[in-house]
């Protein structure tokens, strides 16, 4: 009874001064209206871009690495084993790139429960020829099945299929960058220099197009046959497996695992992408920095207008004293004034977030970075709008503290005998 | 009888800008359905007299009772429900807020009290605003209608929780002469009809003589206490 009185003054407050309400509200529209589109179209862009990251990379890379030995033979030999020995200019011996017991650590892992699939690779060095031009890059051979349905490699195919690389033997997915500089279209061959110095044809069946330039100018898709063939390998050569799992947690444990157990080398995602997460904090900071200074510069403007409207109505803080309301009561009125304006001015502000998310997220967006998206990528998760009305009714919240507590100190005697 | 109101040795004092005693040892008592008026020249402490007497001014010595109970001591709080329950204050300037209706304005320290539903207070009002014969104004806007009429209004709303006193600062000093025997007119039937007690700031000799009791004030002092 006695509260919804005090909202009543309240309202009518502002209802007298609908200009000035108005002003202080839609202050806030603005700042929880930008709060939401940076947060929705930050956030959608840093979904766009782990995708990106979580959809191409492995969870687990095992590569072995062309390594010096850690035991030199000197520590072999018994005549020197108590001495110091120092070597200088040690050279890795021409070890194998290869993973060796690979055969065995595919079909561990395949039947490993966390695993959702295990691929093979095979990578070589190779110069794409084109008369005198030699380029120098990098020839991978996939199991292409298996690379699509885990790691989404068709999206990263214009002009082609990955089934055209299965079927054709001598096929290769060339990276989009060499394709231009050697201006090579599909159905042309393509003539690379093997690593032991022999020159191989390949069939262009398509071109592959990451995103990212310095891929794109090196890499070349094959299946694995034709990859051990160009390097010149039997069939159990393999210089990568890929795992992939079904929780992306688990991929750090796991190559501590595997890295024990085999001895070999192995590197996680988080580990192998960790610049990524710090963009996406930065963004992030980004995102609420500005929203939280342009909160504040509303917040100023609904302390101004209580301020004023409690210096224009002394006299009715004066009568309502007079008649039995207490310092609370009237601390309660502008309180309530400030939070009407912040609940109004942040229910538009999410509106208008939204709106405007909305139609960014169907506004055209064509990058060659990533041929597949079509939109901007917005993210419209309910929790930002919940942070959002959150924040409205804080910062109003205090910026109507400060003015609702001098109006409850207002003396009523000083006011009536001013007259 | 007990006395409605009983003061005893009201002292105060203003700091600023230097220390001056505005009220000396007030002592006087006032009895349920009396009409007093307070006479004396500007600035000899009237107007003081009855702030304190009302609650609003708290920084004072000496003791006030009401219906028995000492005030003096009471918090803001407190003494603001004593305010809403039990005295009704009518300015000189008509204080009314400009923003509400007649009515809403005679309604609100019921709404305040929140002791009857809002049907009843505007019932209540009504009554009122048809005593002090404005009804008719009851839903202009405050800022609408006359000086006569706000301070009809005003007396509507210091009666709506029916209190033991009403008190007034010169009430009728910024009313023409019709107007002014009219708010007098209603208060003697308030007394009358009502047994309200009634505490009067007046300039008015005339007003004063046809109260039941004038106390007469001078420097801070009472100087005389007669019957009208
Ligand atoms: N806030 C104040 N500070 C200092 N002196 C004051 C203040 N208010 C009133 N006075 C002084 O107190 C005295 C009594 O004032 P007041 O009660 O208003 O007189 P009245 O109502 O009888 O004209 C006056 O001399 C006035 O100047
Ligand atoms: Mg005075």
């Amino acid at each position: 009874m006695a509260n919804s009185i005090l909202f009543e003054i309240a309202k009518t407050h502002l209802w007298a001064r609908k200009k000035q309400s108005s002003i202080a509200a839609l202050g806030v529209t603005f700042g929880i209206g930008t709060f939401i589109i940076l947060v929705s179209f930050m956030t959608g862009l840093n979904g766009l871009l782990d995708g990106l990251i979580l959809n191409r990379t492995p969870h687990i890379r095992i590569y072995n690495e062309v390594e010096v030995s850690k035991e030199q033979p000197i520590e072999q030999s018994r005549d020197y084993k108590n001495s110091m020995n120092v070597i200088h200019s040690i050279k890795p011996k021409k070890s194998q790139a290869s993973i060796l017991n690979n055969k065995g650590i595919i079909n561990a892992l395949k039947a490993d429960i966390r695993v959702k699939g295990v691929t093979p690779q095979v990578s070589t060095r190779v110069f794409y020829q084109s008369g005198s031009v030699l380029l120098n890059g990098n020839l991978i051979g996939i199991d292409v099945i298996e690379e699509t349905r885990l790691y989404n490699f068709q999206q990263y195919i214009v002009n082609g299929s990955p089934l055209e690389l299965k079927s054709t033997d001598n096929g290769v997915i060339l990276g989009i960058g060499i394709a231009q500089k050697l201006s090579l279209n599909k159905g042309d061959y393509v003539p690379m220099v093997t690593p032991s110095g022999g020159i191989v044809r390949l069939k262009i069946v398509g071109f592959f197009q990451s995103g990212l330039a310095d891929i794109d100018k090196l890499q070349s898709y094959t299946n694995i046959k034709t990859a051990q063939k160009v390097a010149g390998e039997t069939s159990n050569y393999i210089t990568d497996i890929s795992v992939k799992l079904f929780d992306i947690e688990q991929a750090k444990p796991m190559t501590d695992e595997i890295i024990h157990n085999n001895n070999i080398n192995a590197v996680d995602i988080k580990t192998a992408n960790a610049q990524f997460e710090t963009g996406t904090s930065i963004r992030n900071l980004i995102t609420y920095a500005v929203s939280i200074t342009l909160l504040i510069v509303a917040g100023f403007g609904i302390y101004n207008i209580l301020n004023m409207m409690i210096y224009e109505k002394m006299n009715d803080i004066a009568i309502l004293k007079a008649t039995g309301y207490s310092g609370g009561d009237v601390m309660r009125i502008f309180i309530y004034e400030a939070l009407l304006i912040g609940i109004v001015g942040g229910s538009l502000g999410l509106l208008l977030g939204f709106g405007v998310s909305y139609i960014i997220s169907i506004s055209p967006f064509e990058t060659q970075a990533i041929p597949t998206v079509k939109t901007f990528p917005v993210n419209f998760d309910g929790l930002y709008y919940i942070i959002g009305a959150v924040f409205a009714v804080i910062t109003t919240f205090f910026a109507g503290f400060l003015p609702a507590r001098k109006a409850s100190k207002i003396d009523p005697v000083e006011i009536l005998r001013g007259q | 009888m007990n006395p409605l109101i009983k003061v005893s040795n009201v002292n105060k004092h203003f700091h600023d800008p230097v220390d001056i005693q505005v009220l000396k040892n007030i002592s006087l008592e006032m009895n349920q359905g009396e009409f007093v008026s307070i006479m004396g020249k500007s600035g000899c402490g009237k107007s003081t007299l009855l702030y304190i007497l009302s609650t609003m001014d708290t920084d004072y010595t000496g003791e006030i009772y009401l219906n028995n109970e000492l005030l003096s001591g009471l918090t803001p709080n407190e003494l603001a429900v004593v305010r809403n329950e039990h005295i009704g204050f009518v300015f000189q300037f008509h204080y009314l807020l400009p923003e509400f209706s007649v009515l809403e304005n005679v309604m609100m320290p019921a709404l305040k009290l929140g002791k009857k539903s809002r049907e009843e207070i505007e019932h209540d009002a009504i009554q009122k605003l048809r005593l002090l014969d404005i009804m008719d104004q009851s839903l202009k806007m405050a800022s609408q209608i006359s000086g006569g009429q706000k301070q009809r209004v005003a007396i509507a709303r210091a009666l709506i929780n029916n209190p033991s006193i009403i008190m007034g600062d010169e009430p009728t000093g910024n009313l023409d002469s019709k107007n002014a025997q009219l708010v007098f007119d209603i208060f003697k039937q308030l007394t009358t009809e009502f047994n309200t007690s009634l505490l009067i700031v007046t300039h008015d000799p005339d007003f004063a003589s046809k109260t039941d009791r004038i106390i007469e004030m001078a420097d801070g002092e009472i100087v005389s206490k007669k019957r009208g």
